[in-house]
């Protein structure tokens, strides 16, 4: 075994609960305040009901097949969006950083995708994918690979140049050089790109899923889509539960990687 | 007798930074010559080049202005630590170990018995963050003696040890450097420490920074620290470094 190369951390049940906790305060707290909006009757029922009558939707939504083959099929969508964006934004990151000509014509284009709300390319990918799941993927991708690339160059700027001249002394060769000091002095800055490519990649998804239907597909935002025409308001709001629950799932697990990686270094933690 | 071969020499090296016309000028007309297995020593006071001389021979900066020889590997130990915060100690060191072609199965070993030398085989496990100043300044030697290299730079490798970690660490550097017939340029503050562990001593003046002064110290080793020789020319050298600053106060003889 050797120690020299970077390893993934471990992650303890104490790491995630100190982080999980917080949240499920907030939670708590939401629905208090809901469940007082509901017996202040400020709309009808039948359109905003209240957390328990939600809840049991959501308790009957979790018994069907189909709501398994929804979150399947949104999970599918995320995952495969998420980790070709993973791969093009740290490609076209450390292309960007190395590359100075690069930089000079890509790096602001980057940065311009980053501000750009992805929701505004779906018009233009349906037209050129059709309502399919190119359509969906090409977005996901646009939504979050510019946040991953943005802290890939960021990372790398931002190595202590006493790092690469230690490098040099040490005598790494370049692709040494990159493997062994560059990247993992990049990591910290690289796992916050992917936090927030993350939640641009959840994002995108969801307005994919409400704007491009594909019928025979059930998914979240299908499932949404079809609560809403029914006036099935229970259903809608449970999924709303739902995709808020994976939302943050997939946000803590990176979050404790996060952390994890920080404390090791013995650099503060800031969130 | 036959004088032993050249290993770092410059010639009439300059260097400065910044632009021109507002340039620092660090280093003005050096020349020094240092030949295999000599251990130099290089006193000067602070700000007036001794860093980027050392940088220069490592080839982390070019001279603005003269040439540099450099026949053999070096080793740098920097003025900071420099250690890798996402590596254990014994991570830094096998790093520099990897690089130095030691085979995997040789690594092991040589990082105990690297960690040994600094006294720190307890800590191999520890992240640099969890190391005090002095023992981060131990891993950085450890590893500068990972490297391998016949030629070791030292830029005040000891300069936060207490007194007893550095009296082990002097013996121990001393007999390293014998064993494997190393040549060293080794930088401090301490002028007892300057005369006990080099053949020779020399002394840079400030603003532009050059060599004003060599002494040889043919004192017989083992040396102790406290010894009256040394501190008789420890003491030479701080009125020579006051004279050259123009602060020598008082008559003195
Ligand atoms: N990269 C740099 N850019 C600009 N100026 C520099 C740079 N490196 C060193 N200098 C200047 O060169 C001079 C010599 O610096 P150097 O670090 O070599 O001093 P030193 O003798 O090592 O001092 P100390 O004993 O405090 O470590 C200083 O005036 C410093 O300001
Ligand atoms: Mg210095």
């Amino acid at each position: 075994m050797s120690n020299t190369r970077f390893r993934l951390p471990t992650i303890t049940i104490r790491d995630a609960w100190s982080w999980t906790w917080p949240k499920l305060f907030a939670i708590a707290l939401v629905l208090g305040a809901w469940e007082i909006l509901y017996l202040s009757e400020w709309r009808p029922s039948y359109v905003l009901p209240g957390p328990i009558e939600t809840f049991a939707a959501l308790f009957d939504m979790v018994g069907t097949e189909r709501f398994w083959l929804a979150v399947k099929t949104t999970i599918t969508r995320a995952g495969t969006g998420s980790l070709l964006a993973l791969v093009i934004g740290s490609i076209v990151g450390i292309a960007v950083a190395r590359i100075k000509p690069l930089r000079l014509a890509v790096g602001n284009v980057i940065t311009g995708l980053q501000v750009m709300p992805s929701i505004a390319w779906f018009p233009l990918a349906i037209l050129v994918f059709g309502l399919n799941e190119q359509a969906i993927l090409f977005v996901v991708v646009l939504g979050a690979g510019p946040s991953i690339a943005n802290g890939v160059i960021a990372g790398i700027d931002h190595v202590p140049p006493a790092f690469t001249r230690l490098g040099r002394v040490l005598g790494a060769g370049p692709v040494a050089l990159y493997r062994d000091i560059v990247l993992p002095a990049a990591l910290p800055t690289y796992v916050a790109g992917l936090v927030q490519g993350w939640s641009f990649a959840w994002r995108s998804l969801m307005a994919g899923e409400l704007l491009v239907i594909i019928a025979e597909t059930p998914s979240l935002g299908t499932t949404l889509d079809f609560a809403r025409q029914m006036s099935k308001v229970p259903e809608l709001i449970a999924t709303m539960i739902v995709i808020l629950l994976i939302g943050m799932l997939v946000d803590t697990i990176f979050g404790t990687i996060s952390r994890k990686i920080r404390r090791d270094r013995g650099l503060a933690i800031d969130d | 007798m036959t004088q032993a071969e050249v290993m770092l020499r410059t010639n009439n090296v300059s260097k400065s930074f910044g632009p021109e016309g507002a340039a620092t000028v660090a280093l003005s007309g050096v020349d020094m010559t240092i030949r295999a297995g000599e251990f130099v020593t290089i006193v000067g006071a602070s700000g007036c080049g001794k860093s980027t001389l050392l940088n220069l021979f490592a080839g982390l900066d070019r001279p603005s202005a003269g040439t540099l020889e450099v026949n053999g590997k070096i080793a740098l130990m920097f003025q900071e630590a420099t250690l890798l915060p996402w590596l254990t100690a014994r991570g830094n060191i096998e790093l520099a170990l990897n690089y130095a072609g030691v085979s995997r199965k040789n690594r092991d070993a040589r990082v105990a018995e690297l960690l040994e030398i600094v006294r720190l085989g307890e800590w191999a496990d520890k992240r640099p963050h969890e190391l005090s100043g002095g023992m981060r300044q131990r891993v950085a030697l450890a590893r500068c003696l990972a490297q391998g290299a016949q030629i070791v730079l030292m830029d005040e490798p000891l300069g936060a040890l207490d007194a007893m970690t550095r009296d082990h660490l002097h013996d121990e550097i001393e007999s390293i450097v014998a064993a494997q017939g190393l040549t060293v340029v080794f930088v401090t503050h301490n002028m007892r420490e300057a005369v006990r562990l080099g053949d020779r001593v020399i002394l840079m003046g400030s603003r532009p920074g050059r060599v004003v002064y060599e002494q040889s110290v043919p004192l017989k080793r083992p040396r102790a620290m406290d010894s009256n020789d040394i501190a008789s020319r420890a003491a030479e050298l701080t009125n020579r470094l006051k004279a050259e600053q123009g602060t020598l106060q008082g008559a003195d003889s």
